[in-house]
Parts: structure tokens; sequence; C-alpha cells
């Protein structure tokens, strides 16, 4: 009854180009953008931030950028991990080199240096296609990690083998290494996030977003139009590599706090990220945030929420039992809905429309 | 020019210098090179029935071979833990017919191809669950394999073979070889190759697709089975073997997904391939390029031949 | 309509004087022979018909014209450039649009997208502005989205402009199609089979709109199609083909009285 759009006329075709051109939904945006910022940084518990919010954030940004390439492009790409884990050791080589620089710009830079990659790994995709693009990205992954485990350079020559987060700060304020608050942390990645996302949006609703879905929907069709299916996929996978570089970079100096790439940004790390994109909708942004909080709150249900109510798991028992749930949701999702809780929420949307008269 | 010296001429020197290593290496490749090639025969039946790229095909390798060891850890005897094995396998194939393949008929292969990542998931999952996540020992002498190794005196140096190593080329050969006439010579084996050639040709003339599916979800898991049993024996059986699983991806790029004879030789080229790389050019850049090493190689191969070794030409229309 | 700048690539060619030449054209496939040294015409302004029996080679000749199949002998002349080889992307810029015989639309996307897809190549905003969507990407947008609803108004589908096209009915899918090729203002417009399987109503409103075309914009068409009536009432000349070769060239009416082109519709005693 209060969601329509009747009587909200638009006068001109950038108003009707608006990504959201209801009024209702610019309210609703406000309100979420507002409890983010504020409200759960005052009353969110540090747990809840720490456990919750932050891998939620970083899960977004890291579907979002495979959402580019799979969902937008219709390229599927199991080497997200690898590529997320260029721009971690990207931004842990800049911040040692330029300390001074600001860690948030070097967090930013650091996607390029995983566009880059990206971009090389992506050329095969000119000649091959579908299952066989794929495998090809599978050479990434598994070549990058070999990477990060075989040159010390990458990790400063670390005892340990891993990215040893240093202390940085913001007008004073800690916002990476041990001092840095869940807070702060939290509040820097919101902002990245947001930044992103909207950046995102921009580019996919405009002239490139449309080069990307022709491509996917018909590529041949797409190259009889004029489109350069080679710098199209590029690009594409260029954008999607700059973002998981930027995610993966978040991932280590915003959330792990140090760690070692072989545990972050191994193939399990790519399936996971995979899992959000098709769970949450391919081709969808706002699916990507659905995905990576489903496949996110999953596991911390299983792990804490559980046992809270009385029914104790073992750890392992419960990553087997969130093994078997994710399977079972990604078939149940294909077959029944293949593309993913964006594809719900329109339909809520739609009916919300025209409750409560429908006809 | 020591750099250029020690990728193309040294490895070379070394294995004139050394026969009977490169003999032993050559050796250790040809058995990777079949295990990787029984998983893509798996995959290929697969493919070629249903249309239906399986990414799972290597769990269920490791999956048939977890579910024997761990049936034998309850209590079941060898003989009966095979047979019942077997069952699973079916039920299994069933399932996935009726639970994934029939309401995703007509999808596009693409999404076929991540409800299979989802199947992947589900039988680790499952197996984990039932079997637990440690890795386990196969039971190769209750099922009657050979152990211990034959030495074997030759170009001035001693080459050991693995007397498992034989005989999984032996059962490896057995098994293609049965394959093979199943195909030609029987009534389902006709069905099967129409289905191949044509979906909905097959259905006018009254081949129930759904069955055909079932059939060869099921050979598929037999096939599986029986390189899990292998691939147990010769290391521990745990999912931890699934990055290993993968390597018959690049394997079946080189041979083309449709061709038998394709997995076969696709599957030898990556095992001798891989280490060799790794034996003679590995040190120079550290070691453990196994990892990777395959997928380069069927990378460079897509570049020049996109439709695989035994694949037939693509002509795109439009 | 013609608020944009519609004739980019027409300034030198007047109507009447050939557009593209087809000259001793073979393809082959393996052993297959899709086209046998074939030659034929097109002149600026014209409604040039490709017909015969199916197999004969048509869609491939298509194909050939717009770069999507390379043959491996002849030449083709298009606007006084002899080529021999060259990508679709490149023939696309040069003007020549086509539909295709089974549509070939972006499903995922709706009547607007695809026809603003068909504007990409006259868009030229660099990256950095698509990052904000606002200034000159936005203005360009704004611009490209007039010219496609006029194209909407021309073909009246106006009520479908953003419903995903895959959810539409054949005959509108048709219609999006010959918008979307519309939107590349192009100077040489291929259709393949721009009738097939629809009804009669909807087979008029489909002649309508490519005479229109023809008269509005002045593009030249080069089509395909079975329906003996459109052809012979569209077009201004025809050319058959048979098994790859051709065997008659000329106006609808001489064509219809070719005794060759009878024998191969109607077959002949033996």
């Amino acid at each position: 009854m209060f969601y329509r759009e009747a009587g909200q006329y638009k006068k001109t075709y950038s108003a009707d180009m608006a990504v959201f051109p209801i009024l209702q939904d610019r309210i609703g945006i406000g309100l979420i953008l507002a409890t983010a910022a504020i409200i759960i940084p005052i009353f969110g518990s540090n747990f809840f931030i720490s456990t919750v919010m932050i891998p939620f954030l970083v899960f977004s940004l890291a579907a979002m950028g495979l959402n580019i390439v799979t969902g937008y492009t219709g390229l599927i790409s199991l080497g997200t991990g690898a590529f997320m884990g260029v721009g971690a050791f990207a931004c842990y080589k800049l911040t040692t080199y330029f300390p001074d620089v600001n860690i948030i710009i070097w967090i930013l830079v650091s996607g390029v240096f995983s566009a880059a990659i990206g971009a090389l790994f992506g050329l095969p995709s000119l000649r091959i296609k579908g299952f066989y693009l794929a495998v090809a990205t599978l050479a990434a992954q598994f070549f990058l990690e070999w990477c990060f485990v075989r040159v010390p350079w990458l990790f400063n020559y670390n005892a340990s083998g891993a990215i040893e987060v240093p202390q940085r700060t913001l007008f004073g304020v800690a916002i990476t290494g041990a001092n840095a608050t869940p807070t702060t942390r939290y509040l820097v990645l919101l902002g990245i996030v947001v930044l992103m996302t909207w950046v995102a949006s921009n580019i996919l609703h405009g002239r490139i977003g449309r080069t990307f879905m022709a491509v996917r929907d018909m590529d041949i069709a797409a190259e009889l139009m004029g489109i350069r299916l080679l710098p199209a996929k590029l690009t594409a996978f260029a954008m999607s590599s700059f973002y998981c570089g930027v995610a993966g970079a978040c991932m280590m100096f915003l959330w792990y706090g140090g760690g070692e790439a072989s545990d972050a940004f191994n193939i399990n790390q790519s399936f996971n990220i995979l899992f959000m994109v098709i769970i949450g909708g391919l081709g969808s942004l706002i699916g990507c945030f659905f995905g990576a909080a489903l496949l996110n709150i999953v596991p911390i249900i299983l792990k804490f929420g559980l046992p809270a109510i009385g029914l104790p798991l073992a750890g392992a028992t419960a990553e087997h039992i969130n093994h078997l749930f994710v399977g079972s949701l990604i078939i149940f999702f294909l077959i029944v809905e293949p593309h993913g809780l964006a594809r719900l929420w329109q339909i809520t949307k739609q009916k919300l429309r025209t409750w409560p008269f429908p006809y | 020019m020591d750099l250029l010296f020690k990728i193309f001429i040294d490895p070379f020197l070394q294995m004139g210098a050394m026969p009977d290593l490169l003999v032993q290496t050559l050796w250790e490749g040809l058995v990777s090179g079949v295990l990787y090639a029984l998983i893509a025969l798996g995959f290929v039946l697969i493919f070629k029935a249903s249309g239906v790229f399986n990414f799972a095909q290597g769990i269920m390798v490791v999956f048939a071979g977890l579910t024997l060891v761990g049936l034998h850890e309850k209590g079941v005897p060898a003989w009966l833990a095979v047979l019942l094995t077997l069952g699973v396998m079916l039920a299994l194939a069933v399932a996935v017919e009726r639970v994934v393949l029939r309401p995703l008929v007509n999808q596009p292969d693409i999404i076929l191809f991540m409800a299979t990542f989802g199947l992947t998931y589900v039988l680790i999952g499952i197996g984990e669950f039932i079997f637990g996540g440690e890795p386990k020992q196969m039971i190769t002498e209750e099922l009657g394999l050979p152990r211990g190794a034959i030495d074997v005196a030759m170009l001035g140096g001693r080459v050991t073979f693995q007397k498992i190593d034989i005989a999984a080329a032996v059962i490896a050969s057995i098994m293609i070889a049965a394959l093979a006439v199943f195909f030609q010579y029987t009534r389902i084996g006709r069905a099967l190759r129409a289905v191949a050639d044509s979906h909905k040709a097959a259905l006018s003339v009254g081949i129930s697709l759904n069955q055909i599916w079932a059939i060869v979800w099921f050979a598929a898991g037999i096939v599986a089975l029986i390189t899990g049993i292998m691939w147990g024996a010769r290391s521990d059986v745990s999912f931890a073997l699934q990055t290993i699983a993968l390597k018959a991806l690049p394997v079946l790029i080189l041979g083309g997904f449709t061709s038998i004879p394709g997995a076969i030789v696709g599957g030898l080229i990556i095992g001798i391939g891989e280490k060799l790389a790794e034996f003679y050019w590995g040190p120079l850049v550290g070691g453990g390029i196994e990892n990777w090493i395959a997928y380069v190689i069927a990378l460079g191969f897509l570049m020049v031949r996109p439709q695989g070794l035994f694949g037939d030409k693509i002509i795109e229309r439009i | 309509m013609n608020a944009m700048n519609h004739s980019e690539f027409r300034q030198d060619i007047a109507p009447g004087d050939t557009l593209l030449a087809v000259d001793n054209v073979t393809l082959r496939f393996g052993g297959v022979k899709a086209i046998t040294d074939v030659s034929f015409d097109i002149r600026k302004g014209e409604v040039r018909a490709i017909i015969g029996p199916n197999g004969a080679g048509k869609t491939s000749m298509l194909n050939v014209i717009n770069g999507f199949y390379h043959p491996q002998e002849g030449r083709i002349t298009y606007r006084g450039q002899t080529r021999s080889k060259m990508r679709p992307h490149v023939a696309a810029s040069q003007g020549i649009a086509r539909t295709f015989q089974n549509v070939a639309l972006f499903k995922g996307m709706t009547t607007l997208d695809n026809i603003m897809v068909g504007r990409t190549l006259k868009m030229r905003t660099p990256f950095f502005w698509h990052l904000f969507r606002h200034g000159p990407a936005m203005r360009e947008e704004i611009e490209h989205r007039k010219f496609v609803e006029e194209i909407i108004d021309f073909l009246e589908i106006e009520h479908i402009r953003k419903v995903p096209v895959g959810k539409l009915p054949y005959g509108l899918q048709k219609r999006v199609e010959l918008g979307r090729a519309l939107a590349m203002q192009p100077e040489l417009l291929l259709l393949d089979e721009p009738m097939a399987g629809m009804n009669l109503e909807e087979k008029e409103d489909m002649c309508r709109f490519i005479l229109d075309t023809k008269e509005q914009y002045g593009t030249t068409i080069a089509l395909i199609e079975h329906d003996m009536g459109v052809v012979m009432d569209l077009s201004d000349r025809v050319v058959v083909l048979e098994y790859g070769q051709k065997i008659a060239d000329g106006t609808p009416d001489e064509v219809k009285k070719n005794q060759k082109v009878i024998d191969a519709y109607l077959g002949v005693a033996h």
C-alpha cells in the first residue's frame, strides 16, 4: 500500500534512468546506510562487528567483483581467491615501501595490480568459452597460489611466510594493526564498500554495463553490433579483479589483521565467493550483499548460535554440515530460482507494489 | 646465458646422464597419468550422454573410496563393503538424476555445470559427516591387491615398480576395454551413443533419457570406485585429494570433452609432463610446480587447438 | 527523426550506384562448398532480395558480407573499398547492420537496453566519466536515449520498453531486433528472414516497417525471405541461389519468369 510508484511522474530521461527511480527505494537505501554507519557502530558489540559485519562487507565486495565477470559478462572465473591474494600482497608491498602514504589509498590502489593480473589471465577468454575458460582460470588460481608461497619477496621474507599487518593510522587513529578497534576498521571498510558499490552501479548502468551483458547474452550478435569482444572481456576481467583485489586487501588489513595466503586465498575461497554470487543472484549488485550475508551467517550460526541454544556441535561437524547445507542450497537455487535471492527480492517488491489489490 | 642453459640444455643432459632416473620418472608420470585418465573417463561418460560438465567427478572418486573404507572400518567385510559401495553409487546416480538433472533439463549448460559445484559440496559434506574428515588407509590387502615393489636393474641403475601401480595400469586397461565393448556391442551402449549424438532424436525413437542418465552416472560411479581404490592405495583417502582430482580438467581440455581415447592420451600427457617438469625443471624455481603446470600445459594447448586433441572442430553458426 | 547526424557514411555514394559488390565468392567448410562462385551487387537505396530453397547458402552469404565468415575465394567491395578479410565489428563500424534468422537478442536485457546496445558504436565518452555517471557520460546517455525512443516510437513498441526481451512473444522479438539494427543507423541493413514464423498481420506490420525504413532513412536493405508474395512486393531486384550457386538475378518479374527458378522451386520432371 505504501510502496508504489503511482503518482511519481518522471519528466526527464535522467529521472527515468536513475538507479532507484522510486521514492520509497531511495528512502530505504538512506535508512540502511544510516543504520550501517551510525546505529551499528554505536550499539553493535565488538563480537558482532568483527564476526558478522566485517566479513560480510569483505565478502560482498569480493562477490561484487566476481559478479561483474561471471554474472554480468557470463565468464566463469574460479580464480577469485587468487585475485584477492594479489590485492592483499600488492597492498602489503606498497605499504612496506611507502609507509607514509595513507593505507586506505594503498588498499584502493592495490586493486590496480590485481586488475592487471586479472586482465592477463583473461586473455584466453578470446578463444575459449564456458567450461574451458573455467579451467583456464584454475590455472591462475593454482599458479598465483604457488607464487604466494614460493616467492618470499611477496611476504617480506617473514619467517612465518605470512603477511604481518603493520599499524597504520588515519588522523592519528589506528585503522590497521593490533591497536585498531573493530569499530574503526568497520567504518573504514564500510566507506570503501559504499564508494565501490556506487561506482560499480554507475558503470554497470551505462554503456559499459550494457556491453558486458550483450557479450554474456549473445557474444556473436554483440560482435556484429560492433562490440569488440576482447577489449570488452578484458575490461570485465580487469574490473572484476580490481574489486576482488581491493576485497583481498581489505580482508588482510581490516579483517584478518595478517595471516597466511594459503589459508585465505585458496581454491575454496574462490568457490565460496562463487556460491555467494550464485545464491545471491547472477547479474545483480544487490544480490552480492544477499549472498554474502547468507553464506557468511550460516557458519556463524552453526558455530556460535547452536551452542547458545543448547545444541553443542563439534567445530569439524559444523563445517561438514555447512558444506552440506551450502551445496544443497546451490542446487536448490539453481533449480527453483536461477536468478537467486535478488530475483526473490524483486518479486517481493512487485507484490508489494500492487498489495493489497493485486488485480 | 646461464639461465637459458639451465632451462633448455641442462635438463636433457641430466636425462641422458642417468637414464634409469628418467625411466623412473616416466613410470611415475605414467601411473599418475593413468589415474587422471580414469577420472577424466568417468567425466567423458557423463558429458557424452547428458552434456553435463560434471565437476563433481573427482569428488565422486574420493567419496567412493571413503565409503568403501568407512564401511570396512565399521566392521563390514571387504567384499560386502565393495558391493554396498556399488549400491551407494547406484543410489547416488538415481538421486542425481531425480533431484538435479531432471528439474534442470533444458537449462543452459553453465547452470548444470554450477549445479555440479553444489553436488561437490554436498558429497564432501555427506562423506565427512558420516565417515569423519580424517585421512584413512585404503584396505589394500583385504581387496587382494598386491603390495610391495619390484626392483629391476636396467640402464646401469635400478628402477622401482610398485606392484600396486602395475595393477592400476592393468586394471585401467581392462576397464577401458570393457567400456569400449559395452558401448559398441550392447543395446544400452547403442542407446548411449544415440543420446550422445542427439537428445531429441534419441527421445523420438523411444529411448528414455532419464534411464540413460541414471545408467551413465552409475557407470561413472563404478569408474570412480575403481579409481578411488587405486588412488587410495597409493596415498591416503581424504577429501584433500580433491585438488589433485581437479587435474582431470586439464586432461579433458587436452583430450577433448567427448573422446574416450582423448581422455586416456590426455591423462598420460599430463601425468608424464608434470612429473618430468617437476623433476627436471622444478628445482629451478624452488619446486612445487606440479600443482599448476598441468593447467599451463592445457592452457597453452587451448590457445592453439581450442577443441582439444580429439575433439571435433567447432564451426560457429548463427 | 533526423535529429542526429544520420548519414555519417553516406556522403559519397549517390542513390542507384553500387554500394556493395560481391565478386566470384566461394566459401567452403572443410570439403563442403556452401557458396560457389557467386557474384552480384547491391545498389544504394534499393531493397535487394536473396531467395532460394533451404540450404542454398543464403545465410552464409549474409555471414560473408558482414565478416562473420571469410570466403576462400573472391572479393567483396563495399563503398568502393575492396576487402579480403574483415572482422565483424569492423563491418559494423562501417555501417553494416543485420538481424538474424533465429532471433539473436540479448535475452536478459530489456527492450530499451537491447536497442541502446545498437548505439554503442556511436558512444565515445571515456571510461573515467562512467565511474560517476554524471557529466559527459550522462549527457551522452540521454542524447542516445532520445534517439532510441524515436525508434521505439517508430516501431510501436512503447509498451514493452522495460520488459526483458526473453519474455516477449516471437513477433515482438523480431521487431525489437529490427529496432536494434536500426539504432546503428546502418547504411546497409541485412535482414535474415524477417518474417519467418509470423502470422499475416505481423507480416504486414513488418513489411510496413521495412518500407518505412527505406523511405525515412534511405537505408539500403538486403533481405532473405521465403514468402514469395512479400519478396515480390517489397524488393526492387532479386538474386536467386540454389546449392550455393547463382541461378538468376533481376527484377521480380524477370525472376518469376525464369525457367531455372521455376524448376528450382517446383522441381523438374525427370
